[in-house]
C-alpha cells in the first residue's frame, strides 16, 4: 500500500495504491492530516488503483472527512473499483459518500 | 445420549408446566382474593416462561471440537482495560499478556491516564494507550466501550484479545481460539470467566458455572454466544463494520433531525425582534431556501456530505453577501460623516473598512446569523462529522452499561457468526465483599434492561428467532425481582391471614404442581451435568431488590434520560464490621417470614387453619429462608483466604479488583 498526494489548483490528490485496509488505515489518516496542515482542505481520494478496502480503510476516510470538514473543506472520493463499491454497500457508507468518477470530477461543482 | 434426555426433559417440562399454569389460570384463581391470586399466577406464569427459555437454550446445546490451527500470519492486538486498579495488578496481567506465544502486540489502555502506568508500560516494553486529543471534556467517555473504541483507531490488528485488568491469561489462550476465525464469518469467541480467589462454598455466587456451561454452549447452539466484555478475540473487521453501519444510521438520524430544528428555529428566529432588520430577514430567508433544498435532497436519497456540504455553502455565502452588503452601507455612512467634517477618522483622513474585516465579520459568531443563536446552533448539527462524540466511528455500543451485550447482538445482526470455546483460558479476580458484589450485579442487570429498553432483541429484524429468544431470556431473568416478591408475600398472607390464593388445595393442586416441580429440577440436573447450581438459585431470588432496583432505574434513565446513578465500584474491600444495612429488606422479609411461620403454627393449633394448607405454606417459608440464608453468609464474608495461608497473607486491605468492568 502507499499513498501520494499532488496539491492542485482547487483541491488536493491523494492517491491510494493497492490494499487500503488496517495496516494502512492510519497511514491514510496521518497522509491527510499532512495535506489538511499544508493549507489544502479540499480533498480527493483517488481510489482508481485501490483494488481492496475492509471497514479500517472506510472508517480512516471518515475520520479523514471530519479533518477537512473541520478545516472549512471537503473529502471526496473518486474512481471506486468494484471490491471498494460493494464495502461501500455493505456498511450503507453509500448513503454519506459520493463516488465520483474521476478526481477532476470530484469537486466539479464548485 | 445426554441431548436426547435433555431434550425429553425439555418437553416434559413445557408440556407439565403449561399444564398446570393453564389450569391454574382457568379454574383455581381464588377472586375472593384477586389481589393476591393474580400476582400469583402471574409470578407462576413468569417463571414457567423463564423455565421455557432455559430449556430452548438447552435444547441445542453445542459440545465444540478443537478448532484448527489458524494461519501463521494471523496478527493480534492483546488489550488490557483499566481505570484505577493497582498497578502491580495490571502489570500481572499485561506481562502474562506479553508471554502470550502467538506473536502478538500488548497494550495497556489506561484510563485512568496515569503516568506511573505508562512509565511501567513502556519500561516492560508493552503499548500503552490513552484518550487522545478528540476526547475532549466536553464529549461523553462512554467508560470502557469509549476506551477501546479509542484504542481501535491507533491500532492494526487483525484480531482483539480483550480482558480486564484482573483477567490473568494462559500462554495457549490465542492458540486455542484463533482457528475459529478460519471462518470469515466467525467475529467472537468468547472463552469463560473464573476466578481463582473464591472458596469452594462461593460465599458470593461469583462463579457462574451454568453461564460458562450450558447456557453459553446452548447460546453457541443459536449462534448467539454472548460477548462477556472479557476473555474474548474479536474480528476487528466486523468491529468496523459495526461502527460504519452505526456511523451512517447515527448521521443520517442527526441530519434529519438537525434540518427539522431548522425548520422550527427559522420560524422562532422570524418573530424575534433581530427578524424586523431587513438584513436578518433576508438571512433568514436564504436558510429556510437551502434547508428545504436540502430536505428534497434528502428524500432523493442524495448522500449525506453532498447534502450538507452545500447546506453549509450556501449559508456561507449568503451570510458573505449580506455582510458585505451591511459593510458597503456602513462604509457609505462612513464616507458621508468624512464628508461633513464631523468626524476625523484616521491619520491619512481616509476611512476604510479592512478588506478582511468582511471575512472576519462573515465567521459564525459576528454575522447576522451569529445574533439568531438558536438557527446558529442548529445549522452546526446539519454535518457529517458527528459531532456530539469524540470519535465518528465508535465500534463498540455505547447504548448500555454493559456495551458487551449489546455490542454482540449488533454483530449478531450483521450476519456475523459467534463461538464460545468451553475451556477457562484466563484466570480472574471476583470480589471479596457483599457490597462491591452487589454494585456490579446491579451494573449488569442495569446495562441489560438498557439493552431490552433501547434495542428489543424481539424486535431486531436481522436476527434469527433462537438468537432473539436468546438475548430475550437473559433479559427476562432479571425481572424475577418482582416474582420474588410475590413469592414471599403469597405464604406470609396465607399463615398470617389463612387467606388462600389457590381456590382450593386439593388433589387438582397436586397432580399438577408436583410432576412440574421434579422434571423442572431434573432438567436443571440433567443440562447441568451435575454442575453446583443450588448458589445461583439462591442469589436470583435473594438479591430480589438488587433485579427491581435495576429495572426502575433503568427504565428511568432509557425514558426519562435520568442517571443510573450511585454505581461507583468501591476501589478496596469495604473494611470494618459486616454490613448488614446492604441487605435491609431482605433481613425486613425474612423477619415477616418467621413471624409468619409461628403464627401460622399458632393459628393451626387454635384451629383457624387447614393443616394441609399451613404445611404447604410452612414448608414454602422454610425454603423461602433457607434461599435467603445465603445471604448472612454473603455479609459474613471476610475476603477469600488461599488454603494453607495465613490472613496476613492477604490481609483485609487487599484492593477490589472486579472494577474494570465498572469504569
Amino acid at each position: 500500500m502507499q499513498f501520494s498526494y499532488e496539491v492542485k489548483d482547487s483541491y488536493a490528490e491523494v492517491k491510494s495504491v493497492g490494499r487500503l485496509n488496517m495496516v494502512a488505515a492510519p497511514k491514510l489518516r496521518e497522509v491527510v492530516n499532512e495535506v489538511v496542515a499544508g493549507g489544502s482542505s479540499r480533498v480527493v481520494v483517488n481510489l482508481a488503483e485501490t483494488d481492496f478496502m475492509d471497514s479500517s480503510g472506510l472508517g480512516a476516510l471518515i475520520g479523514c472527512l471530519k479533518a477537512t470538514r473541520q478545516a472549512g473543506g471537503d473529502l471526496r472520493i473518486s474512481g471506486v473499483q468494484p471490491q471498494v463499491k460493494m464495502v461501500l454497500e455493505l456498511t450503507n457508507m453509500d448513503r454519506v459518500l459520493t463516488a465520483y468518477p474521476s478526481a477532476e470530477e470530484a469537486f466539479g461543482d464548485d | 445420549m445426554t441431548r436426547f434426555w435433555t431434550r425429553l426433559l425439555v418437553l416434559l417440562t413445557v408440556i407439565l408446566g403449561v399444564n398446570y399454569v393453564a389450569w391454574r389460570w382457568m379454574a383455581s384463581l381464588n377472586w375472593d382474593a384477586w389481589w393476591i391470586a393474580v400476582p400469583l399466577v402471574i409470578a407462576e406464569t413468569y417463571s414457567l416462561i423463564d423455565v421455557m427459555l432455559f430449556g430452548l437454550t438447552v435444547w441445542n446445546l453445542k459440545i465444540r471440537k478443537p478448532p484448527p490451527p489458524a494461519p501463521a500470519d494471523a496478527t493480534v492486538d492483546v488489550f488490557i482495560t483499566t481505570y484505577n486498579e493497582p498497578l502491580d495488578l495490571v502489570m500481572t496481567t499485561a506481562l502474562a499478556a506479553k508471554d502470550i506465544r502467538w506473536p502478538h502486540s500488548t497494550w495497556i489502555l489506561d484510563d485512568g491516564d496515569r503516568p506511573e502506568m505508562r512509565q511501567l508500560a513502556e519500561s516492560n516494553g508493552i503499548g500503552y494507550v490513552t484518550r487522545g486529543a478528540d476526547w475532549t471534556p466536553d464529549m461523553p467517555r462512554h467508560a470502557k466501550a469509549g476506551n477501546l473504541n479509542n484504542a481501535l483507531m491507533v491500532t492494526s490488528g487483525e484480531y482483539l484479545l480483550i480482558l480486564d485488568a484482573d483477567q490473568v491469561p494462559e500462554p495457549d489462550i490465542l492458540d486455542k481460539t484463533l482457528g475459529y476465525f478460519n471462518d470469515d464469518r466467525v467475529a467472537l469467541v468468547q472463552t469463560p470467566q473464573y476466578f481463582i480467589n473464591v472458596p469452594a462454598d462461593d460465599p458470593l455466587g461469583s462463579q457462574a458455572p451454568l453461564f460458562y456451561g450450558p447456557i453459553q454452549q446452548g447460546k453457541d447452539g443459536w449462534n448467539a454466544a454472548f460477548f462477556c466484555g472479557s476473555n474474548a478475540i474479536l474480528r476487528r473487521e466486523a468491529l468496523m463494520q459495526l461502527g460504519l453501519v452505526g456511523y451512517v444510521k447515527a448521521t443520517e438520524k442527526s441530519v434529519r433531525r438537525a434540518l427539522a430544528a431548522s425548520r422550527s428555529a427559522i420560524k422562532k428566529a422570524r418573530r424575534s425582534e433581530e427578524a424586523r432588520n431587513p438584513l436578518v430577514e433576508q438571512m433568514l430567508n436564504e436558510v429556510e431556501a437551502a434547508t428545504n433544498a436540502a430536505q428534497q435532497e434528502l428524500e432523493a436519497r442524495v448522500s449525506l456530505s453532498e447534502i450538507t456540504y452545500r447546506v453549509r455553502r450556501k449559508v456561507d455565502e449568503a451570510v458573505r453577501t449580506l455582510v458585505a452588503a451591511d459593510f458597503s452601507a456602513l462604509q457609505a455612512d462612513l464616507d458621508e460623516i468624512a464628508a461633513m467634517e464631523l468626524a476625523h477618522v484616521g491619520e491619512s483622513g481616509v476611512t476604510t473598512v479592512a478588506s478582511d474585516a468582511v471575512d472576519r465579520m462573515s465567521g459564525r459568531d459576528w454575522s447576522p446569523l451569529g445574533a439568531l443563536e438558536s438557527v446558529h446552533a442548529v445549522l452546526d448539527a446539519i454535518s457529517v462529522e458527528r459531532t456530539d462524540e469524540a470519535q465518528p466511528i465508535m465500534p463498540l455500543a455505547t447504548i448500555s452499561v454493559t456495551e458487551d451485550m449489546a455490542t454482540a447482538m449488533r454483530i449478531h445482526s450483521l450476519g456475523w457468526k459467534s463461538v464460545y470455546h468451553h475451556e477457562i483460558l484466563a484466570n480472574g479476580l471476583a470480589p471479596e465483599d457483599l457490597k462491591t458484589m452487589l454494585t456490579q450485579r446491579l451494573r449488569w442487570a442495569q446495562g441489560t434492561m438498557q439493552v431490552l429498553l433501547r434495542e428489543n432483541p424481539l424486535v431486531q429484524p436481522r436476527l434469527s428467532w433462537g438468537q432473539r429468544l436468546m438475548y430475550f431470556s437473559t433479559m427476562w431473568s432479571y425481572l424475577s425481582g418482582f416474582a420474588a416478591v410475590v413469592y414471599f408475600a403469597a405464604p406470609i398472607i396465607y399463615l398470617t391471614l389463612g387467606i388462600l390464593p389457590v381456590s382450593s388445595l386439593s388433589w387438582d393442586f397436586f397432580i399438577r404442581f408436583i410432576p412440574f416441580m421434579v422434571v423442572n429440577q431434573l432438567l436443571f440436573v440433567v443440562a447441568g451435568h451435575g454442575i453446583p447450581t443450588w448458589r445461583g438459585q439462591q442469589y436470583s431470588l435473594a438479591l430480589f431488590p438488587t433485579w427491581i432496583k435495576a429495572c426502575t432505574t433503568a427504565a428511568r434513565n432509557v425514558w426519562f434520560g435520568r442517571p443510573l446513578g450511585f454505581a461507583v465500584t468501591p476501589k478496596a474491600r469495604q473494611s470494618g464490621g459486616p454490613s448488614w444495612s446492604l441487605i435491609r429488606p431482605q433481613i425486613v422479609v425474612a423477619v415477616l417470614l418467621a413471624v409468619a411461620m409461628v403464627v401460622g403454627i399458632a393459628r393451626l393449633l387454635t384451629g383457624l387453619s387447614e393443616p394441609l394448607g399451613t404445611l404447604v405454606n410452612v414448608a414454602w417459608v422454610a425454603f423461602d429462608l433457607v434461599v435467603l440464608s445465603v445471604l448472612v453468609k454473603a455479609v459474613l464474608y471476610k475476603g477469600f483466604v488461599p488454603e494453607g495461608a495465613g490472613p496476613e497473607d492477604v490481609g483485609p486491605e487487599r484492593p477490589e479488583e472486579r472494577n474494570a468492568d465498572a469504569v
